[in-house]
């Protein structure tokens, strides 16, 4: 690491000055920020912990019935606190990474971060949910911009994330053996007006939405609706791990599994 | 009813207390008063001139005590190999210089380059940025075939080319073997690749050294399986220190699986700092320096064929194997794919004719060396993968057709050198053939097929050989080391026992297991003996622990020792029982004159050594103390016979282990648990080659599985359940315990069990592709199912 500050701001407004300062990045669970520190593959001046920020913690409803999550919340509190609520995205947050990790990586960070292999971001894009932030709300459909890159500008913090509840929701997750992230994972969520699909793991423009499944499942909600469906590997990630191909399958898969678990 | 003390007593780890509750001492909890920090500036290039390095900015930034560089060095001896390979055509391998830092030309990824003593490791490493490294760079040389084509780039420009040898063995046999060949019913050919893997110990190395200037003594403490070696290698070879000046310590080591026996520039380095520098000098590897610096394991490309004739019997072997060396030679690289693979080839086959070529070559990648079994997991997976093939291809049974080439009568001398002294391998098929229910399988293959899965088995056996001896014959065969043990029992006068040995324990529990011989041997509680290992300076000169050889050999110099000691002990209590010395017996921890109740307990009799008052001073000398040095007379050769059993989903390619079994020949045992522990252990690595990890390298030199994100290591809920049994025991016939060893078996044996369940499981699918490389990952499985 090289050197910096620390700030622990106390509210959302005080986080936003301090990110004024030059070179400053603002930092929540510091599980993949604090790697790339000790890699000195970063080099801020100031970094902003938002993990002392009361109005970014916990779980509540809206009036929408919208399940809203706080963005210093961190994985363990979704998977116990959105358990009844939300199965699919508490059975999700259940599964990143190990204790340490879901007890010190947060929401905000997860989608701030979108890493092209996270899971959080395919429950974001699957559910329409909408983030939150210091001076915005956008849509899920808006906010994911391709790998690592959000519509977030600089100096803007996730504070929220809102997910309506779908009828019925499954993630299925094929996991990358050395990292355990997703390899492959798919994210099917049914709304009394359609079906939404989301892909993490596969593309190399990060999470993204399968339309063809989603056409096929909005007028029939079954396995066999996708079970035929291709999607290309040609823009898929190839690396040690599997090809853009094995991949490409591996979201048919996935989505099948998923569809089969809620049909 | 199980014993609670000695020879076959499962006690308790008494290591583990202080491991467990975070008491152990290892090398970096080892902090010098004035120490120093190093950073290495290590290459990013795989191979390049190296035109300048500029250190003049990074001199002045804050903290920095020194920095050096190539230049420092040049006075300085090479990193020495401790084997000389002598090819088939009679001329010793080609041995490259291997500097502490690199001079000239850079050669692997994670070579050291410059190297920055500071006050603090931040700033070392702040300083290390400030270094302007000038590097042309040069094609890299990466795959072993072309790296061994005419007009190869060269990793060394002084060798020939990248060969470092060519070696046959047997070299008189090759005639008859290929005139087999023509000769023969049936030919099985395959082509395999033995993944190259990392080590990855829990603890990374780490070398604090240190310097005192009044008395020109220094001392290196190291995360070593054998200091004494160390000592030897860095003293004499690079760094010219003698071995009375000169102290290596390593204390508890966390782990080490081949990958710290070697000598490395880093702990010469930290040596010759320290007086340099006036001060301690301390380097703690990084996880990522340690992917990019400790020597990797295995990385063979195989050609094996096996001739039958019209019975199924094996009638000849020959394998052409290409093993890689990296860009230097570790310490006994040169040993691994020749005398620890070539002899191990007839595995536990009467095959009576064996032709065994490898060319060794050299790359741009990290050194490669010995691994937990080293060149006998390379033999066992082309050899057992072979043998499964052979079945298929002639539509027989493997379990039968390994039967029926069983070797049967003890002592065997293979083809390849090498005198089995005993073994019974029908016993270990019949009892894994109980364990692993074979008759159960089918059930079992429906229950899998019910839920959409295919279920596949497959069993190899294996043999190998510990204890690596003897020391002139090893001499003969390039062994620039003796491979001997020693051990110096020192009886306190109150009766306590201490045992100094030069095998060390990184994981291995002799702080257990070795007190329970000597328990066993004297009649007192294990409690009352102690183990000293890990420092020059207390223990003679020793070889350490690799190649299960800490019981066989350390055990029996231990053995050794201890029967000296209970030889004088007999005469002293014959004194105190004024009966003759061939009447006296040692029972239970007390001198009986045969046939009386006369006697005199052990205690009375070490209190006597040292407080010599009523004692035979003209006969013999007062103190209880004896040294042992034993030198085997041939290896040990445990073995014995696994069943993997896996589902395989055939949808996505992922395989789980569903059932392990292994059925071993250990010899005699002294902890049934330890060895439960050890085969625990190695399986759990067997199977992460076979299935996960993988050392990839891209056509550039660049490490690709650099880090735990991409370098896969099996977890817990990776592995099944295993069933381990080694209650088959044919003692070894040349040591005194009757021990084998059982630290490397469960990696030899694991391998082809696994890949040779997952072509069963593919084949019960309709698919029969012939071979997969490990790892069998899902992409490679799926992969192979849609071919
Ligand atoms: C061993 C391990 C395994 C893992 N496995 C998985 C897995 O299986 N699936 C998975 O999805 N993830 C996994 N992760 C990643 C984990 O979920 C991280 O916690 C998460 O990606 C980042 O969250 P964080 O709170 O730690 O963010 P930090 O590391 O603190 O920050 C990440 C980035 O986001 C920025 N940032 C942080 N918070 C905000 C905010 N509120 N607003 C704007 N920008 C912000 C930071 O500046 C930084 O650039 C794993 C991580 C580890 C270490």
């Amino acid at each position: 690491m090289y050197n910096f500050d620390v700030e622990k701001p106390t509210s959302i407004a005080d986080a936003v000055k301090a990110l004024g300062r030059d070179e400053a990045q603002p930092m929540s669970g510091g599980q993949t920020l604090i790697p790339t520190l000790k890699a000195r593959l970063a080099m801020p001046s100031v970094l902003v912990s938002l993990k002392g920020i009361d109005e970014m913690q916990g779980v509540c409803t809206d009036d929408d019935g919208r399940v809203c999550i706080g963005g210093g919340t961190v994985h363990a509190a979704v998977a116990r606190e959105v358990k009844d609520q939300y199965p699919a995205l508490a059975g999700l947050a259940a599964r990143i990474g190990d204790p340490a990790v879901r007890n010190r990586g947060t929401i905000g960070g997860s989608v701030a971060n979108n890493d092209p292999s996270a899971c959080y971001p395919a429950a974001v894009l699957a559910s329409a949910a909408t983030v939150v932030t210091n001076k915005r709300e956008i849509a899920a459909d808006d906010y994911f911009l391709g790998m690592f890159a959000t519509a977030l500008e600089e100096g803007e913090i996730v504070t929220e994330v809102k997910f309506p509840v779908p009828e019925k929701a499954h993630y299925e997750k094929f996991i990358q053996p050395a990292s355990r992230f997703p390899l492959v994972a798919v994210f099917v969520a049914k709304f009394s007006d359609g079906v939404r699909v989301a892909v993490t793991g596969a593309s190399e423009n990060g999470v993204f939405r399968w339309t063809e499944a989603e056409e096929a499942l909005s007028s029939n909600f079954s396995a066999d609706a996708v079970a035929g469906l291709k999607i290309d590997g040609s823009s898929m990630i190839s690396d040690l791990h599997g090809s853009g191909d094995y991949r490409a399958h591996l979201t048919g898969i996935m989505t099948k599994r998923a569809v089969a678990a809620i049909s | 009813m199980p014993k609670d003390g000695g020879i076959g007593a499962s006690s308790k780890r008494r290591e583990d207390i202080r491991f467990l509750t975070g008491e152990g001492n290892y090398t970096d909890d080892i902090n010098l008063r004035g120490q120093a920090y190093v950073f290495f500036l290590r290459s990013d290039i795989a191979h390049g001139v190296l035109n300048s390095v500029d250190t003049s900015a990074a001199e002045s930034m804050p903290g920095v005590v020194k920095i050096f560089t190539g230049a420092d060095f040049e006075a300085v001896g090479s990193i020495p190999c401790g084997w000389q390979v002598t090819d088939k055509h009679g001329e010793v391998m080609q041995e490259p210089r291997h500097p502490v830092l690199a001079h000239g030309k850079v050669r692997h990824v994670g070579e050291p380059i410059a190297a920055v003593v500071a006050e603090s490791l931040a700033e070392a490493r702040d300083a290390a940025e400030a270094i302007v490294v000038d590097i042309t760079d040069l094609p890299a040389v990466i795959n072993m075939k072309d790296a061994v084509k005419e007009g190869a780039p060269k990793v060394h420009d002084d060798l020939t080319s990248n060969l470092c040898y060519d070696w046959g063995f047997v070299e008189e046999n090759k005639g008859a073997v290929d005139k087999a060949f023509e000769e023969a019913h049936h030919v099985t050919t395959l082509e395999l690749v033995n993944n190259r893997l990392v080590a990855n110990p829990m603890e990374p190395r780490v070398a604090v050294g240190d310097y005192a200037r009044g008395t020109g003594d220094h001392t290196l403490y190291t995360t070593s399986q054998n200091p004494h070696v160390i000592r030897l290698l860095m003293g004499a070879f690079v760094l010219g220190i003698p071995e009375h000046k000169l102290r290596v310590v390593a204390p508890d080591v966390g782990g080490g699986f081949g990958t710290k026996i070697f000598h490395y520039q880093e702990e010469a380095f930290c040596t010759f700092a320290a007086k340099a520098c006036n001060r301690p000098v301390k380097w703690t590897s990084s996880r990522s320096e340690a992917f990019m610096s400790d020597a990797h394991g295995r990385d063979h490309v195989t050609k094996i064929q096996m001739a039958l004739d019209k019975d199924n019997n094996f009638t000849a072997l020959r394998t052409d194997t290409y093993a890689n060396m990296g860009a230097y030679l570790s310490t006994f690289a040169p040993s691994v794919p020749t005398w620890l693979h070539g002899t191990l080839m007839a595995g536990n086959y009467k095959t009576p004719l064996i032709y065994v070529n490898v060319k060794a070559v050299f790359t741009n990648t990290v050194p490669v060396d010995a691994y937990r079994g080293a060149g006998r997991p390379e033999a066992t997976y082309q050899l057992e993968r072979l043998v499964d093939k052979c079945a298929h291809e002639l539509g027989v049974d493997p379990i039968a057709l390994r039967r029926q080439n069983f070797i049967m009568e003890f002592p065997y001398a293979t083809p390849v050198a090498v005198e089995y002294d005993t073994g019974d391998y029908v016993a270990t098929m019949d009892k894994l053939e109980e364990i692993a229910d074979i008759a159960g399988f089918a059930a079992r293959r429906k229950e899998s097929e019910a839920k959409g899965k295919l279920r596949g088995f497959g069993v190899n056996c294996y043999i190998e050989a510990c204890g690596i001896a003897p020391s002139n014959l090893v001499g003969q065969l390039g062994a620039r080391a003796g491979l001997y043990e020693s051990a110096t029992v020192r009886v306190n006068a109150t009766g306590g026992l201490v045992v100094m040995t030069g095998s060390h324990s990184h994981g291995q529990g002799h702080e257990t297991a070795f007190p329970q011989v000597i328990a066993e041997m004297i009649g007192i509680p294990e409690h009352m003996i102690e183990i000293v290992h890990g420092d020059t300076a207390n223990s003679p000169m020793g070889m350490g622990t690799y190649g299960s050889r800490s019981l066989a050999v350390g055990g029996s110099a231990m053995v050794r020792a201890t029967e000296k000691i209970i030889a004088k002990a007999k005469k002293i209590a014959s004194h105190l029982l004024e009966a003759s010395e061939g009447d006296i017996e040692l029972k239970d921890g007390a001198f009986t004159v045969a046939g009386t109740d006369k006697s005199v307990a052990w205690g009375d009799v070490t209190l006597a050594a040292y407080v010599p008052h009523n004692y035979p001073l003209e006969d013999i000398e007062p103190g209880l103390e004896e040294t042992a040095f034993y030198d085997p007379s041939n290896f040990t050769y445990p073995s014995g016979a696994y069943a993997c059993e896996v589902e395989l989903d055939p949808e996505t390619g992922q395989v789980t282990i569903e059932r392990f079994s292994a059925a071993d020949d250990f010899g005699n045992i002294v902890n049934p648990m330890i060895v439960t522990g050890q085969v625990h252990g190695g399986l759990a690595q067997g199977i992460g080659q076979a299935l996960m990890e993988n050392c990839s390298y891209d056509s550039d030199g660049q490490l690709l599985s650099a880090s735990y994100m991409d370098y896969a290591m099996p977890r817990a809920s990776d592995l099944p359940f295993y069933t381990v049994d080694h209650s088959c025991q044919t003692p070894c016939t040349h040591n005194p315990l009757g021990v084998k060893g059982c630290g490397e078996a469960g990696a030899i044996g694991s391998p082809p069990a696994v890949v040779n369940a997952v072509l069963d499981a593919m084949r019960s699918g309709g698919k029969d592709v012939g071979h997969i490389d490990m790892p069998v990952t899902p992409a490679r499985v799926w992969a192979a199912m849609n071919s």
